[in-house]
């Protein structure tokens, strides 16, 4: 019994240890903002590593999923008599959903992870305490650039996702299912608002690409430097960042599209 | 160098694509193009039930849209619910006697308000009011009158 509490007042001390570090971190990754703007150089070379790598992955999926959920959209709706609908219902649950938290959970899969791997291994190489020998500040140099780099990708990737899967979803309903291609789109048009759906999507991703870029950054900096270490940081970004998506994107949804 | 500026060009046609779609999303997706909150016109009409008519239910004239329900309150004062209606400005040429009445969609379809134009030569104007209005058919109201009726009817 003593050994049970013991065990549970020692993992929430670490954890808020860690919650601590995190946040501090965070600060640290903030205020070095300003001095990645004046040198854009280094934000280019991890926008082409964080984003343009993740395009092919983010748009293939995107077509796919687009395709799926008009064909299954089809069946459910063809039921009602309502293919007409299929445009919006394609378009609502990729601008408002899909969009945003498929593209975040790829996007964190794909670069998240290998950022972990990467500041982790140059921690376990000595990489970042040799520029802290040469008064180079690792954060600065190393860090915020990839945080800024994640956090304007994101909204980019999740915006290509959903255009990419409405026209996937569009090739198969009217090339495949039959459904008049006018009523696809003017559904649609209807049926979407700029402001309610694809602006409060865009706010999604930034708050996604934001929190994942925060996880896979600070799980490499804070991995213990071994390559066990690594590896196991690498394995919590992907799953910690899967959690605060799914979960952030529950509030965010709630918040959004509560009242109405 | 040669590697640095083939990196730039992708970078930069990663960040092209995005905003394109996003552009993309804005302009084909959603209803930004069709219709923009800034030009329009308001009207009020007073309804003595407006049913499940809500905020951005369709307004519209012959069948075509022509703006969007923008408040729905209730009058304290005469029981009545006064719904404004914001108009398109392209459709400024709408008699100031016209009928507006909501209807419904299908039959179980969303509810809009359809505008039926009148004589008058006076046009409707940004503020005004139509004096003429239909309430909503409720149709839990319709189907108790038409059993109360056969009711009555099998009793003769």
């Amino acid at each position: 019994m003593i050994k049970f509490l013991q065990y549970l007042g020692q993992s929430t001390r670490t954890s808020f240890t860690k919650l601590g570090r995190a946040t501090y971190f965070l600060l640290q990754i903030i205020s070095g903002i300003l001095s990645v703007l004046a040198r854009p150089r280094l934000l280019l070379k991890q926008m082409y590593s964080v984003g343009v790598l993740s395009f092919l992955i983010i748009t293939v999926s995107g077509l796919f999923v687009g395709m799926v959920l008009s064909l299954q959209g089809y069946y459910t709706l063809s039921d009602f008599g309502a293919e007409e609908s299929l445009g919006v219902m394609v378009a609502a649950s990729l601008v408002r959903e899909l969009g945003p938290v498929v593209s975040a959970l790829l996007f964190a899969g794909r670069a998240g992870s290998a950022l972990t791997a990467e500041i982790g291994l140059m921690k376990a190489t000595e990489q970042l305490s040799g520029m802290e020998m040469m008064a180079v500040d690792p954060i600065k140099r190393i860090i915020t650039p990839r945080f800024l780099a994640g956090l304007l990708s994101m909204p980019l990737l999740a915006a290509l996702f959903s255009a990419v899967g409405i026209i996937g979803g569009q090739i198969i309903a009217s090339g495949l299912l039959g459904v008049d291609e006018g009523a696809f789109w003017g559904q649609m048009q209807a049926g979407i608002d700029f402001r309610d759906d694809i602006i409060n999507g865009v706010i999604k991703s930034v708050v996604f690409g934001f929190i994942t870029s925060w996880i896979a950054l600070f799980e490499g900096y804070d991995a213990i430097p071994t390559s066990e270490g690594v590896s196991r940081a690498t394995t919590r970004t992907v799953v910690n960042s899967a959690f605060s998506i799914l979960g952030l994107d529950f509030i965010l949804t709630a918040l959004m599209f509560g009242d109405h | 160098m040669q590697h640095t500026s083939t990196q730039d060009t992708l970078v930069g046609l990663f960040v092209a694509s995005g905003i394109i779609g996003l552009f993309f999303l804005a302009m084909q997706v959603s209803n930004l193009s069709s219709f923009s909150e800034g030009d329009g016109y308001t009207v009020t009409a007073r309804f003595e039930n407006s049913g499940g008519l809500k905020i951005k239910s369709p307004v519209s004239a012959a069948g075509v849209k022509i703006g969007k329900v923008s408040a729905i309150n209730f009058d304290p004062k005469t029981y009545q619910s006064v719904v404004q209606m914001r108009i398109n400005s392209k459709y400024n040429t709408l008699p100031d006697d016209t009928t507006a009445s909501v209807f419904t969609a299908g039959l179980l379809g969303e509810q809009y308000v359809n505008l039926e134009p009148g004589g008058s030569d006076a046009y409707l104007k940004n503020g005004g009011k139509i004096e003429i209005t239909q309430s909503a058919i409720i149709l839990e109201k319709a189907i108790g009158q038409f059993l109360f009726k056969s009711a009555a009817e099998d009793k003769k």
